[in-house]
This record gives structure tokens, C-alpha cells and sequence, in this order.
């Protein structure tokens, strides 16, 4: 135990610029209730339960198989995607369950925007990158002036701003993904979801992204998934802890949700003796 | 740190050198004999047709109108028949073929009659070319009732090379990653909108280059063309997609099958022609492939 109160205070160092207020309540972006997610017979999340709150930044951490990505994919709907998948509970946004049936999944992209794991631009010029979200929604009024606003949002003008034309593949793995931020920004979302936005990147990339999240989250609210602990103690407000429940005859692999509470709590006092096993670094 | 592993290897100078064993030289020259087989043939094919041929081409044999006298024939018909064959071929192919392969990939659903489709549209493009000529003179000749014109000729060839469009295109696609189709659904864009704007585009090199293959499978088949009743001699240009008409292939063939050896050199001359319409579609389309590869 006398290790574990050592790594205790050193993950409260790390915690220190998330010292920010409680998540306010009743402000929540999302709200998921006993949502389950399927792949064929699979059940890769079960009986989730938790409030995103909006104009934060929260964190799912886990180890591999806790359904990290497969929560994330289920607040935009990506999940659609995969034919086999299939979603139960529900998943309300601004009040709104997005899982109905007359829900169309195009419309939650647009006000849910996605960065990936891997930077993946589009084979075209910088600003076609930025530019194509617009285009197909029909925001084209100013266009390069929104494509500018982006490309400053997400930290990126300064560096790009004498070649638009250039094409995104000879960007630097870190720019491509600050690039993919600005596409996700450019058209106007209230919320972002990244799943492992950083692990691609080398550690300058990675402060470069996590200074850029802290700058967007007086305008959004972020969902991150990451892998990486002092990352989810550095950057989020709330963070959410999935482990992974092996069935008694220990052929499935479940995700379920361990603990969920503000970041400084589950990094100094968990109350899941799960999350402190891994947060310790005893497992995962 | 005494390692036991290095104990058993041998030194690493052991003298041997690739071009000093015995095996490996006699490896290699069978390799070479391989490669020499294919390229000697070839290239004993061409001296003796550039030989036999070269000295009728001239501007006066692309211009001529086809004759009875063999230093008067041009292959004009011939040469502007196989142009609006394969513009006509490559306007409709292109977008059918491109078309299928979209569906294939990007929508259809994976059940068993897709997959029945799958494997029918790889075993198309083995059927035999004749049978293809065959189909062409049943439902396009006579029974759409083009007639024997360039229409029903173009008609036919697009049949022909639609596999190998299809296949080539859906390769195409496949090599997009999926990460650019759910880069473009994640901002918001329709199913239609992230293949027009992204997947198609990022795959229309591969099926350029497969649309050029085709062609230039085309622009040498005779059989469909003779089949479906394209004339042999033809003494005029024509001007019409409704127009009879002849081809390069067929032109040559018909000059190979003439009694006076003079009209072996005019078949010579229409076959280096033939080949250097080949070999500029298949520099295109390596051009394309280089111009546009992606690095994923």
C-alpha cells in the first residue's frame, strides 16, 4: 500500500490543471440509460449508465475490450456502420433519444462531430478538407472565411495558412489531426467525440492536441477515449471507467462500466476496488 | 550477460557469395531462359512485321479509302470505324461499369444473390469473345434492330470488356480505406455524398486504368465485330453511329486473306498501326495509374 499512496500523489500532480468546478448538473449533453450494445450475439457493452455533461471534458478509460471505442461510436451513431451491430437502452441527446426510429443518423453526425484514432484526412487539398463538410451541408456562404475560422479553432492556421492548396498527406502525422479536428469543428457541432485522438501522435503532437481540447471546451463539449491514464487525468474533467467482465464459462468478453465520477475522484479515491487496481497500475 | 545463443553460430564470413555457388547460377539462368521465351518471340514477331510493313506506312495509307490494288489501299474506313467504336464503347462502359461496381461495394447488401453476382461478373470476362458477337447479333442487331452499324458493334464490345471495368473498378474501390469513408459520414454527409465525393473520386484512377485495358481488349477482337456482321470491305467513312462499318482487326484480316502477297505488306502496315494504338491505351493508362496512385 505504501507504493500505491506514492502514485497516488503523483497522479494528483498530474491531475492538477483539472481542477476545475464540478460538472454542473443538470447541463448534460448526454444522458444514457442501460444501453447495451450487440455485435451479432456478442454483447460488447452492457447496461450503461451515465450523464455526459456538457462544456466538459470526459474521459472513457478501460483496458483493451472494455468497449472503449464501441461507447464512443454509440454517441454519433457510427455503430450504425457495422450491420451486425445492434443498440439497446438508450442514448437521449438534448432530450432527445437518438436511437428512435425517425431519427436520421446524418442530421447527429453533423452536431456530433468525430476525430479518429489514426489521422484520417481526405486525399484533397487542406482546404478541401476543411471545406467538404460545409459543401455538403449547404454552408457555403463565406466559405473560406469558415474554413480560416476552423483551421484557427483547431490551432492549425499559422502553420498552413500560405498553402490551402497544399495536399493533407504532406502534413505531419500532428497536423493531419489537428486538420481532423477542423473538419470536425468547421461544421458547427456542439459536441466531439475523440477516440484515441493522440496515441498515433509523439508527445509534442499529443500536448499540442490536449492544449487545443482545453481551448475548445468553453465552445464544446468532448468525449474522449484514450488509453493512456495520465492523458485522461491531464485533460478530463469526468472520466469514466470500463473494465471487463469475462463470462463464467470465459468465452465473452464484456464491457461494463466500473465506475464513473469526476476525474480527481477516480484518480486519488476511487471507491471501485477495479479502478484503483488499474489506476495503480496492478492490471490492464 | 554471456550469451548461450552466440555460442552456436558459425562466423558470419563464410566466403560464399551468390554469384559463386554453383546452384544458385544455374537458378538464375532458368529464370532468365523464362523471361527470354516470352520477350524473343515477341520481338521476333515484331522485326518481321515492321520489316514486312513498314515501308507502306505513309500518310497516303491512313488516308486511302480501301482499294482492289494493294498499293492503293488505305485503311481510312477502318481506322475511323475503330474510333467511334471505341468512343462509343468507353462513353457507355465507363459510367455502366463504374456504376455496377459502386453498387457491388459501397451498397448492396452481402447476400447470396450478391455473391451470385460476385462470381458471374469474374466468370464473364472469361466467356469467349464469340459468343459475345453472337449475343450482339440476337438482342442488338435484330432484335433492338440497329442494324449491323457501329451502334450495334459498340453495343457488343461494351458487353465484352464490362467485366473486366467491374473488376477492376471494385479493386479500386476496396482500396479506399474504410477510415475515409467514416472521415467523410462523420461530418455529416449522406451515404450518396461520401461515395460521389470521396470513395469514387479516390478510386477512379484504378478504374481508368481498368476502363483502358478493356479498351484496348476491344480495339483487337474480331470475332463479335465479324459475327455481328461489320463489313470487310468498306470503301467508305462512316460518319453515323448508324453507319455499316469495318475495323482495324477485321481490315487486316481481310487483307491477310487476299490472294495477292503485295496485300501481306498493306496487312503489315495495318497491324503495326493497331499495335501503335495498343501500346499509346496502355501508356495512358500506366500514366494514369503513376499520376494518380495514392499512398494509403
Amino acid at each position: 500500500m505504501v507504493t500505491n499512496e506514492r502514485e497516488r500523489v503523483e497522479v494528483r500532480i498530474a491531475t492538477r490543471r483539472s481542477e476545475s468546478p464540478a460538472p454542473r448538473t443538470g447541463e448534460s449533453v448526454f444522458r444514457l440509460q442501460r444501453v447495451t450494445v450487440a455485435y451479432a450475439e456478442r454483447e460488447a457493452i452492457r447496461d450503461i449508465t451515465l450523464d455526459v455533461p456538457a462544456n466538459q471534458i470526459t474521459a472513457i478509460i478501460g483496458p483493451s475490450g472494455s468497449g472503449k471505442s464501441t461507447l464512443i461510436r454509440v454517441l454519433n451513431r457510427m455503430n450504425d456502420l457495422i450491420p451486425s451491430a445492434h443498440v439497446s437502452g438508450k442514448v437521449i441527446y438534448h432530450g432527445q433519444d437518438l436511437y428512435e426510429p425517425a431519427v436520421d443518423p446524418v442530421e447527429v453526425r453533423r452536431r456530433i462531430g468525430m476525430v479518429f484514432q489514426k489521422p484520417n484526412p481526405f486525399p484533397k487539398s487542406i482546404y478541401e478538407n476543411v471545406a467538404f463538410g460545409l459543401r455538403v451541408k449547404g454552408m457555403t456562404d463565406g466559405l473560406d472565411g469558415r474554413v480560416e475560422q476552423a483551421l484557427r479553432a483547431a490551432a492549425l492556421w499559422d502553420e498552413v495558412k500560405s498553402d490551402l492548396r497544399k495536399n493533407a498527406y504532406e502534413l505531419s502525422g500532428g497536423q493531419q489531426q489537428r486538420l481532423c479536428i477542423a473538419r470536425a469543428i468547421a461544421v458547427e457541432p456542439d459536441t466531439i467525440l475523440m477516440d484515441e485522438p493522440a496515441s498515433a501522435l509523439d508527445p509534442i503532437a499529443t500536448q499540442r492536441i490536449e492544449d487545443l481540447m482545453f481551448e475548445l471546451k468553453d465552445q464544446y463539449s468532448i468525449v474522449i477515449v484514450t488509453h493512456n491514464m495520465q492523458q485522461a487525468a491531464r485533460v478530463s474533467d469526468m472520466t469514466a471507467f470500463l473494465t471487463v467482465e469475462v463470462s463464467e464459462e470465459g468465452d465473452r468478453r464484456t464491457g461494463v462500466l466500473a465506475e464513473y465520477d469526476r476525474t480527481e475522484v477516480i484518480f486519488t479515491n476511487p471507491s471501485d476496488p477495479r479502478t484503483e487496481a488499474y489506476i495503480t497500475g496492478r492490471f490492464g | 550477460m554471456t550469451s548461450l545463443a552466440g555460442t552456436v553460430r558459425g562466423p558470419l564470413a563464410t566466403g560464399r557469395r551468390i554469384e559463386r555457388s554453383p546452384r544458385a547460377l544455374v537458378f538464375h539462368a532458368l529464370l532468365l531462359v523464362c523471361l527470354l521465351v516470352g520477350l524473343v518471340t515477341l520481338l521476333t514477331l515484331l522485326v518481321d512485321v515492321l520489316r514486312d510493313g513498314v515501308g507502306r506506312l505513309s500518310g497516303e495509307f491512313l488516308t486511302r479509302l480501301d482499294s482492289r490494288l494493294p498499293s492503293r489501299a488505305g485503311i481510312k474506313p477502318a481506322l475511323v470505324g475503330t474510333a467511334w467504336l471505341m468512343g462509343l464503347v468507353a462513353l457507355i462502359s465507363f459510367p455502366v461499369g463504374v456504376g455496377a461496381a459502386v453498387y457491388l461495394e459501397e451498397f448492396a447488401p452481402h447476400n447470396r444473390f450478391t455473391s451470385f453476382i460476385e462470381v458471374n461478373v469474374a466468370n464473364l470476362a472469361a466467356v469467349p469473345s464469340i459468343i459475345y458477337g453472337l449475343l450482339g447479333l440476337a438482342v442488338f442487331v435484330r432484335f433492338m434492330s440497329l442494324g449491323r452499324s457501329i451502334l450495334a458493334g459498340a453495343l457488343t464490345l461494351v458487353l465484352l470488356i464490362l467485366p473486366i471495368i467491374i473488376v477492376a473498378s471494385r479493386e479500386a474501390l476496396r482500396a479506399v480505406p474504410d477510415s475515409i469513408r467514416q472521415g467523410a459520414l462523420a461530418v455529416g454527409a449522406t451515404g450518396w455524398q461520401t461515395v460521389w465525393h470521396q470513395t469514387l473520386p479516390a478510386a477512379l484512377p484504378g478504374s481508368l486504368t481498368g476502363m483502358i485495358l478493356g479498351l484496348s481488349r476491344a480495339v483487337g477482337e474480331t470475332a463479335p465485330l465479324i459475327t455481328l456482321g461489320a463489313l470487310t470491305y468498306v470503301n467508305f467513312v462512316p460518319t453515323d453511329p448508324l453507319d455499316r462499318f469495318t475495323a482495324m482487326p477485321i481490315q487486316i484480316f481481310n487483307w491477310v486473306s487476299r490472294p495477292q502477297t503485295e496485300f501481306q505488306h498493306t496487312a503489315a502496315a495495318g497491324i503495326i498501326l493497331l499495335l501503335g494504338v495498343l501500346l499509346v491505351m496502355n501508356a495512358v493508362a500506366v500514366y494514369l495509374r503513376n499520376r494518380y496512385e495514392r499512398r494509403w
